[in-house]
């Protein structure tokens, strides 16, 4: 009985996950090989050749998301981190009280806040006409429908997601060893940058993955605060599925989303270790 | 989420520290300190947005400009039944996801930070994977299988989406509580002539509950702000955050800001109540 236990308590959980994650993907990969469309139902015909196809076709969308998703986790890493390290390091007795106002706005819905932000920098809106009445900016200057409003969009909705396991990186340098480094002779640049940053830096990739990911394959910014000429592949993947009802080629997008991004997380995990990776990520 | 890393103990020296600080040290933890408050800002400015535009007099559908002061949408919150029946779908399927992911959620953690088993390397992996996944690609497999199936999506499928994407974050949270756990106690209780069964409930889980708190906190909120998902498996069932999605296009109405107001008022109640009472327990 008691050998069985563990196996008793992962089941339900584990079920779960294997019919409603696992299983998902492989009936992914067969909608995605099949022809015909909504009316008249869809046949298997293990077409392979429309990953060729959608691929080309997309190709500069997916390539667009990459850009962005890399230019929009920079900006957060370089946002994220001086943020942490003064919470970790100079934040004392009000270090709980910092971390609760950086998660707060979780409390407001992520289209919400996002809708928001579209009334704020709308052309004549509360930030850019204050500006244009003052005659800063030119009068046809405009934010929305733009590469910058969309990498700002994703920024703004993912940088607690990279303060956090930054923040707890850093919460778990010991002060000794950073004192031992300055009684050892070290610049306070050298204790930062050859003690402190080294340690934090599992923090940091822990982050590039709970941000980069989610904002490749985000298709909310875009759509909101975006044009036309900002269209990520998460934009065409959600209106092929539930706009066009297009499966097959909306399938073949997803799973080759998914794979690229399985075969960079697995890497990216194996060099780091998943255990260190799943700790931060659980905070 | 907040219980995990606020109770961790304080380490730092504090800011008020009496070492003999160089004037340019001062100065640059000075800047950091305006930068922080900069940042969270920033983080709140479309939150004041939206809840100072809940108070705005508005004439026409779209609610963009400020045109004076008025209560009277709190009074026209039910003004538009689809927009209410949506929030009520947003908070049953919250609740419900939350009830089954806490108890499956549990009894995975309790099992992966208490046994060292077979096959405990693939429950990490798929745990892992839930988690790392993007949304739009757990979203689409999961309408890929119901549409191969012939399941008609709605209020269900929705429910076993949420279960599936706050599992991991409900196991590992109970799980980081089941590690830190010292076996003695449990030893006591059981020389003290407890049997399994009592010793788990009033020995173990009043150990856990703190982790198992937060693990459901952190499901509900996850539940209840959740787009990409719910809009790939939800087929005509409105949620909150879905019918604000709708009304982009058209103008939203001040009562969304009023409800959003509302969910975060709560939202900001239960975070702090968390917080004060995870301090006063260490």
């Amino acid at each position: 009985m008691k050998r069985f236990a563990p196996y008793l308590l992962i089941l339900p959980g584990g079920l779960w996950l294997a019919i409603f994650l696992v299983v998902p993907m492989v009936f992914m990969a067969s909608v995605s090989t099949q022809e015909g469309d909504v009316v008249n139902g869809f046949v298997q015909t293990f077409n392979l050749s429309i990953y060729g196809d959608v691929l080309s076709q997309y190709g500069t969308q997916f390539l667009r998301s990459a850009g962005y998703g890399l230019v929009a986790t920079v900006v957060s890493i370089v946002l994220a981190y001086p943020m942490a390290y003064w919470i970790a390091f100079r934040g004392g007795s009000r270090k709980s009280t910092y971390l609760l106002l950086v998660l707060l706005p979780f409390f407001v819905s992520f289209v919400l806040r996002t809708v928001s932000w579209k009334f704020l920098l709308a052309d004549n809106g509360l930030l850019l006409s204050p500006l244009k009445s003052l005659g800063l900016v030119p009068a046809d200057f405009h934010v929305l429908q733009t590469t910058v409003a969309v990498i700002g969009g994703l920024v703004y909705n993912y940088l607690p997601f990279m303060i956090l396991p930054i923040y707890v990186a850093l919460e778990r340098v010991d002060p000794r060893v950073v004192e031992a480094a300055q009684d050892l002779y070290a610049a306070r640049r050298q204790a930062f940058t050859k003690v402190v940053l080294p340690l934090s830096l599992p923090g940091v990739f822990a982050g590039v993955l709970m941000t980069f990911v989610p904002m490749t394959a985000d298709y909310v910014n875009a759509e909101i605060l975006g044009g036309p000429a900002n269209t990520m592949i998460g934009n065409i993947i959600q209106s092929r599925f539930l706009v066009n009802n297009d499966y097959p080629s909306a399938a073949a997008l997803s799973f080759a989303l998914m794979a690229a991004m399985l075969i960079g997380i697995f890497a990216y995990a194996r060099a780091l270790g998943t255990e260190n990776v799943l700790e931060a990520a659980a905070r | 989420m907040s219980t995990a890393t606020t109770s961790a103990p304080v380490t730092a020296p504090s800011a008020g520290a009496p070492a003999p600080a160089r004037p340019r040290r001062r100065l640059l933890d000075r800047l950091l300190k305006v930068y922080v408050w900069l940042i969270l800002a920033w983080l709140f400015l479309p939150i004041v947005v939206m809840i100072i535009f809940g108070f705005n007099d508005t004439k026409s559908k779209s609610n963009v400009t400020w045109q004076g002061f008025t209560f009277k949408w709190w009074g026209m919150l039910d003004q538009d039944p689809k927009l209410i029946e949506a929030v009520v779908n947003s908070l049953e399927i919250a609740v419900l996801a939350t009830v089954i992911t806490t108890v499956i959620g549990t009894l995975m953690g309790l099992a992966m930070g208490r046994y060292r088993f077979r096959g405990l390397g693939a429950v990490n992996l798929v745990l892992f994977a839930a988690i790392a996944s993007p949304e739009l690609v757990m979203g689409s497999s999961l309408l890929s299988l119901f549409v191969s199936a012939g399941v008609q999506p709605g209020f269900v499928t929705v429910v076993i989406a949420h279960v599936l994407f706050s599992l991991s974050f409900v196991a590992i949270t109970v799980r980081a509580r089941v590690v830190g756990l010292d076996p003695s106690i449990e030893e006591a209780a059981r020389d003290l002539g407890a049997s399994t069964w009592v010793t788990f409930w009033r020995v173990t889980f009043p150990m856990i509950l703190p982790g198992v708190i937060s693990g459901a906190l952190l499901a509900f909120a996850l539940s209840i702000d959740d787009f990409v998902i719910t809009q790939f498996t939800s087929g005509a069932l409105q949620t909150f955050p879905l019918w604000i999605w709708g009304a982009t296009r058209i103008g939203v109405p001040p009562q969304v800001n009023i409800l959003g107001t509302l969910i975060f008022a709560v939202g900001v109640v239960i975070a702090v109540v968390n917080t004060v009472t995870a301090r006063r327990r260490t």
